[in-house]
């Protein structure tokens, strides 16, 4: 990823996350955030524009996204705040095939006259491209599906909810770190809006209205005597959503071990903050790991990086057929694997699927960015690995005559390529409880949330470390362990499966800012899973003198 | 086009200001014209060109400020955005770490600006990616490659009278080369200001080498082994490193360079003593912006001599608290190096791997700044000063710091690319022989 590309937003309160610069846009007040963009007929007419210019300036297929990308983003740490900052970024992008090649323009210049020109010169683009192409793009047959709309479910638009109160509920959690031992504690709240309108030659004139928020924060611990610091994150998840996920509800709050609480729908960010220091604290003296190996209980909050670092990736057809072998990698997953129809990606209890219309998660939308309208699918099915994610131009080379509908930008301003859908592990089918897969546990280690993450450009050895561990000897938990990390195979990882909770402890995971590709794009994304038990994985002690 | 010269932009910044109606003002003026080219399977996947120009404007009242950005330049657009601001900042929240902005500085001449990459074109990009493919696919090799080429300008004033301007070129050029049979992987990167030193043809001509070497590699044992470290690599790992010398985050003790007891390790040694590390923005192989987006001014500046720690990043609140100057962030650094060749400090290692490049490097304990990450694209045994034969991927956890302790040589320096986070800009570094590196496990991966 090109730093340069990328600004920092603040040291410590975003433990190495960076939002692009080109998806901040332009600075706006708060208010702006909920003014009407152009009516439908409007863009629809916009749109028309851009697929009969491109279609008489001689392309054989044209698409058009007109954009209007709305983010606010506040940041405090103990009792100040640090920033607040509301964007906007509106502009639209034409896509088009012509002489067999794709070309791709941009311009923030919404009007009849500037999508004529970005048309004219995506069509020029794609006639000078074509120099270089072996083969003609071959489009999957896809619908037209005239005038729809779609939105995410929301009960409250962050936007409408005053900046004064969102500050109060960052500074209400910072002082219930610091109440509770936080030497320092860094809180952030993310939102975004993607106003999108999507047009194509094949008949689709789609609107969309997308929700995303996250909260999140870090508390750290600083010991003088002993120099030691730190820290915990935030156990709340990026969701789809819009402010109701940050109303706490007693249904949505999941048992788990030493009295923590974990969250499926809806997120008590006070009450997390306070946990937070108080683990913060305990981990000054926990015990340090004896590496060796060890049952893994793996909570949602953190399995769902595991998946998306051992499923999501390695799954991504592109990147199976080297598009992306100078910057990610490629992947071992190769097509013989598929094709095989015996590739034992995991044991037979593991089903892990891709989906497009999980309600609450960050992926959920009704048609991704080429117009395809977003469905589920089958990813590993009893354990064998049966399909991967694959868009318009390339899922013909699965011998697959329908896209999997996971084509995306992150702005405008962008041109749409394969992205990660919501890659989930399915519950267990047998009634199992968290408590289930500790009781049964000789010597194992239970890990919530996320932490350091590490992957070959293969997606063969992984390394993953978590924000809270918790030693299980006999069936019991302990006590806290400090200094683990686990390394494994994906492979053997996933046959290493042993036990899944059922649905009622099913939540997920998201990633905010998932990068890809050269220029870079981000995207994000939802993993859900139960909790999930690994048998006789190595564990490493992490620990350091310098 | 959106590079404005000087006299362009401080035009526009001085309209800009004279609109001002706050307490004070600061405005960024930035604009850069962009390109690259694509590759994967030897052939073309994208291309493109932007080119974008923004103004940002911040006011303020007392400690309440607001920022506003535009890409509109006449008058009545000026106005408006600076309107916008002080609405803004009428409305923030006091911030009890707001600082004025600083008067004019005083900034070393910048060397940051090609007309070579200036002149770069279409035509230029897509051959330099021909000259990469062509040579890949006669010898059995699949080419992926990126080219990005970048030529832009900063400039910013206040109300205070500074005012400072910079205009810089760039060119990355990366390529992963793989063999048909999939068991060999090459990679090299170049770097640049002036594109008339990057030849696509010479640096790929290495990755295919490399993988032709790396075919059929053998697995062994991890553990603790000598290695020699190309400039990527090493580099990736100590600008980590040189990354987080934030002075603020070291004295409130959550820091690898606060102490036991309080306080911080500045004036202390902390790795071998033969480690010498500065920045200098005029240095002519890694030139850097005499000044950083705040407008304080970049000087020569040791960050590491002699193995002791010379200098924390001060902002300038820090600063103030503490009554210190505040200290810029580098906007370059330079590791002083060794004579030897590569070849000569293979010759030297009885036993030992050579490290093209690490991968998918990540934090694992900030306290010892413990990162763990991977080999790739051409790792290699050493033994009786020969290279004997390609090996299998590590995973590696080490600390950059426990790494400069246990130095062994430092060979000669090359241009890398600064990785890592809160990068940004270039390094020199010298290749690095290392004793006791920590592998930790084996990867399959090619």
């Amino acid at each position: 990823m090109k730093r340069r590309d990328f600004i920092q937003l603040t040291g410590l309160g975003l433990g190495g996350m960076f939002l692009p610069a080109q998806l901040m846009g332009k600075s706006v007040s708060e208010q702006v955030l909920l003014e009407p963009f152009l009516d439908v007929p409007a863009k629809k007419n916009l749109a028309d524009v851009a697929l009969s210019t491109a279609k008489s300036s001689g392309a054989t297929y044209a698409d058009i996204r007109i954009g209007r990308y709305l983010n606010q983003f506040i940041s405090t740490r103990e009792n100040k705040v640090q920033g607040i900052e509301s964007s906007e970024s509106y502009g639209c992008g034409v896509r088009v095939i012509a002489n067999g090649t794709w070309g791709f323009a941009a311009t923030n210049e919404v009007t009849t006259e500037g999508i004529k020109k970005a048309a004219q010169r995506a069509v020029a683009i794609a006639k000078a491209n074509a120099k270089f192409q072996k083969e003609p793009v071959k489009l999957a047959p896809v619908q037209g599906y005239g005038e729809v709309s779609w939105k995410t479910t929301i009960q409250r638009n962050a936007f409408e909810i005053p900046v004064s109160e969102k500050v109060d509920l960052l500074l209400n959690a910072n002082a219930a770190a610091l109440q509770n031992g936080a030497s320092f504690v860094n809180s952030n709240l993310f939102m975004i809006n993607e106003q999108k309108y999507f047009a194509s030659t094949e008949g689709s004139y789609i609107d969309q209205d997308i929700h995303r928020i996250w909260p999140t924060f870090t508390v750290s611990v600083t010991d003088k005597a002993s120099g030691k610091f730190k820290s915990r994150q935030a156990l709340s998840a990026p969701m789809g959503m819009g402010y109701e996920y940050m109303i706490p509800k007693t249904e949505d709050k999941q048992w788990a071990p030493q009295g923590m609480v974990l969250y499926r729908n809806s997120y008590d960010i006070v009450e997390d903050a306070a946990t937070a220091a108080k683990q913060a604290k305990e981990m000054i003296t926990a015990k340090s790991v004896e590496p060796g190996k060890y049952d893994l209980v793996l909570e949602p909050n953190h399995l769902g990086l595991t998946i998306h670092e051992s499923v999501g990736h390695p799954l991504e057809l592109d990147r199976i057929l080297g598009y992306e072998a100078n910057y990610a990698g490629t992947s071992f997953a190769t097509l013989d694997k598929l094709k095989s129809g015996n590739f034992n990606y995991g044991s037979k209890i593991v089903n892990i699927f891709a989906d497009k219309t999980q309600p609450g998660s960050l992926g959920a939308v009704g048609y991704d960015d080429e117009g395809v309208k977003s469905r589920r699918w089958d990813l590993i099915k009893d354990g064998i690995f049966v399909n991967v994610q694959a868009i318009r131009d390339q899922v013909h080379i699965l011998g697959q005559n329908e896209s999997h509908g996971c084509c995306y930008a992150q702005s405008w301003s962008d041109v749409q390529f394969q992205r990660m859908p919501n890659v989930s592990l399915a519950p267990g089918k047998d009634p199992y409880s968290v408590q289930d897969m500790i009781k049964d546990v000789e010597k194992g280690i239970y890990i919530a949330g996320r932490g350091s993450y590490s992957i070959d450009q293969q997606r063969y050895n992984f390394q993953f470390g978590g924000t809270v561990f918790y030693e299980i000897k006999n069936g019991q938990i302990t006590g806290m362990l400090n200094d683990v990390a686990y390394q494994s195979n994906t492979q053997e990882f996933w046959n290493s499966c042993v036990k899944i909770c059922d649905e009622r402890d099913y939540r997920l995971f998201g990633s905010f800012f998932d990068g890809k590709g050269q220029p870079s794009q981000v995207s994000a994304v939802s993993h859900g899973s139960s909790t999930a038990r690994f048998n006789g994985v190595n564990v490493i002690n992490t620990g350091r003198t310098i | 086009m959106a590079i404005l010269s000087k006299e362009e932009a401080k035009r526009i910044l001085e309209k800009v200001i004279s609109f001002s109606k706050a307490d004070g003002i600061e405005a960024n003026l930035n604009g850069a014209d962009n390109g690259n080219i694509r590759y994967a399977r030897n052939s073309v996947s994208t291309s493109g060109e932007d080119s974008n120009i923004s103004l940002a404007v911040q006011s303020y009242f007392g400690k309440k400020s607001g920022s506003a950005t535009i890409n509109e330049f006449d008058d009545a657009s000026l106005e408006k955005v600076v309107r916008r601001a002080e609405e803004l900042a009428r409305l923030a929240p006091e911030n009890p770490e707001f600082m004025e902005p600083l008067p004019q500085q005083t900034y070393g001449e910048s060397k940051t600006w090609s007309e070579s990459t200036a002149k770069i074109t279409p035509d230029y990009r897509a051959q330099a990616a021909a000259d990469s493919i062509n040579p890949a696919s006669k010898k059995d090799i699949t080419a992926a490659g990126y080219l990005e080429d970048s030529r832009n300008f900063a400039a910013m004033m206040n109300s205070k009278g500074l005012y400072a301007y910079n205009q810089s070129t760039g060119v990355d050029f990366t390529v992963t080369m793989r063999s048909n049979d999939g068991t060999g992987s090459g990679w090299v990167a170049r770097n640049f200001n002036d594109v008339s030193k990057l030849n696509t043809s010479e640096a790929s001509a290495i990755a295919i080498d490399k993988a032709l070497m790396s075919r059929n590699a053998k697995a062994i044992e991890p553990g603790k082994y000598t290695v020699i470290l190309e400039p990527s690599a090493a580099g990736d790992l100590i600008n980590l490193m040189l990354s987080n010398m934030n002075a603020r985050q070291a004295d409130e003790g959550r820091s690898y360079l606060s102490k036991k007891g309080g306080g911080t390790k500045l004036g202390e040694k902390i790795v071998d003593e033969r480690i010498n590390i500065y920045t200098d923005p005029s240095h002519e192989e890694v030139p850097a912006s005499p000044w950083m987006g705040n407008g304080l001014a970049r000087k020569k500046m040791d960050l590491i001599k002699g193995g002791v720690v010379k200098n924390l990043i001060y902002d300038r609140y820090w600063a103030s608290q503490k009554n210190v100057e505040a200290v810029p962030f580098p906007g370059n650094r330079i590791i002083e190096g060794g004579t030897a060749s590569l070849e000569d400090m293979i010759k030297d290692t009885k036993k030992g791997i050579l490290v093209t490049r690490f991968w998918y490097i990540r934090p694992v304990d900030p306290q010892t700044l413990l990162y763990t990450g991977l080999t790739r694209d051409g790792t290699f045994y050493i033994e009786n000063g020969k290279i004997k034969h390609p090996i299998k991927n590590f995973r590696f956890n080490e600390s950059p710091v426990i790494m400069l302790n246990n130095l062994e040589q430092l060979g000669k320096q090359m241009r890398v690319s600064t990785g890592g986070f809160g990068g940004g800009g270039s390094s020199l570094i010298p290749y690095m022989k290392i004793r006791d590196f920590t592998f930790t496990s084996l990867s399959d991966a090619v």
